[in-house]
């Protein structure tokens, strides 16, 4: 590196000529949370204390289980994007950052499955 | 990884307190950062007492006191006094500012100098800006045109175009901003920072300017541009009262915009 100038290091291997649909998309799923987490809310608050046959009876209804799927989905996305830039921000180490950003990225698709499989066993029975 | 604490030949100690003036009553004490490369001893804190009955108002006046009457080998950069060359930035109780036009009486109690921060030292106050003038040079600062000049004058720009410069072409570079910047600190050797966007916003907002489309290839980065996470220290501290963090935005909204 000792011989090298200056400029040379700043301008390195170029840009990469994206992160406007990563950035983009942070804010759009932000939004989108809003009024998902509201409806959910509601969901979750109405039905303290009930039982099972009738916390099935509601969220298998169409409408709950198009939210709690586009909940679950967003939250998620949301999630693997906003901890990929939290890990590039302060990770150096090139194999470690590696590392976490698999262990995020497969996370964020089991632990989403897993709750959307949920919901979908919740509509349809089983 | 990023180092939440200093290495330890980093560590800042207690250094030398200079005797106060004999028979002045109103005094200002400066707490300085010292660090020499010509030997190996860590930094230290010296401790001046400035009379303030014979001394400029700035905190810059108190500095070259201290320099030409009690410490000769204190050394900072200065040049215009009058906030326009940058060259006094530093650390003055906790925000990056101007040596030159902040006032010792803006300050209570004792005034605590540091450099700018997560900068290599050259000495004492002096940081290198040497990757800082090299991303300021990644951007191109100049005008870029493929159309020639009209041979008998210059190019023309309206008024309402020049306003769109306004708030940008104050910018002096003095790096008060970029130093201010978690994110700057942490990736300095990717992200270009405040100064160094708006700087380059300064040129993308210029109607006489042809290559905004190569300008934007440029910045379109998941680490140039896209560090940016809206902390605000940057308008928070800018000495000159400028935003870069809104700069950064109409950069981030032109990227938006021109995908459809």
């Amino acid at each position: 590196m000792g011989m090298r100038t200056p400029l040379k290091n700043v301008r390195h291997l170029g840009s990469a000529k994206e992160g406007t649909i990563h950035w983009w998309h942070q804010k759009v799923t932000a939004v989108a949370l809003i009024p998902l987490f509201i409806v959910a809310i509601a969901y979750a608050v109405s039905l303290v204390g009930a039982d099972y046959e009738r916390v099935r009876d509601v969220l298998s209804h169409p409408f709950a289980t198009v939210v709690l799927l586009l909940l679950i989905g967003v939250t998620f996305y949301h999630f693997k994007i906003g901890m990929q830039v939290v890990i590039e921000d302060y990770i150096h180490t090139e194999i470690t950052k590696m590392v976490l950003l698999l262990l995020n990225s497969f996370f964020c698709a089991v632990v989403g499955l897993a709750a959307a499989l949920a919901v979908l066993k919740l509509a349809f029975g089983g | 990884m990023v180092e939440l604490t200093l290495p330890k030949n980093s560590r800042v100690g207690t250094g030398k307190t200079h005797p106060k003036p004999e028979g002045s009553t109103k005094t200002k004490t400066f707490n300085v950062y010292r660090w020499s490369p010509d030997d190996t001893e860590n930094p230290r804190i010296d401790t001046y007492h400035v009379d303030l009955e014979d001394c400029g108002p700035m905190i810059l006046d108190g500095l070259i006191k201290i320099k030409n009457e009690i410490d000769p080998t204190l050394t900072f950069r200065r040049s215009c006094r009058e906030g326009i060359c940058g060259s006094c930035a530093m650390n003055i109780n906790g925000t990056n500012t101007l040596a030159c036009t902040k006032g010792m009486d803006e300050v209570s109690g004792d005034i605590n100098i540091y450099p700018l921060p997560h900068q290599p030292v050259v000495k004492d106050l002096v940081p290198d800006l040497t990757n800082f003038y090299a991303q300021y040079a990644s951007i191109k600062p100049w005008m870029q045109t493929q159309t020639p000049p009209p041979p008998d004058r210059e190019r023309l720009q309206s008024k309402e175009d020049r306003e769109k410069l306004d708030g940008l072409y104050e910018c002096i570079l003095c790096a008060c901003c970029s130093t201010s910047c978690p994110s700057y600190w942490w990736n300095s050797d990717r992200f270009l920072g405040p100064a160094i966007l708006l700087q380059a916003y300064r040129w993308l907002a210029d109607s006489r300017d042809e290559n905004t489309g190569e300008r934007l290839d440029n910045l379109e980065d998941p680490f140039r541009l896209y560090r940016c996470h809206t902390i605000m220290n940057c308008a928070n501290t800018c000495p000159k009262g400028l935003n870069p963090a809104k700069a950064i935005a109409e950069i981030k909204k032109m990227m938006v915009e021109r995908r459809g």
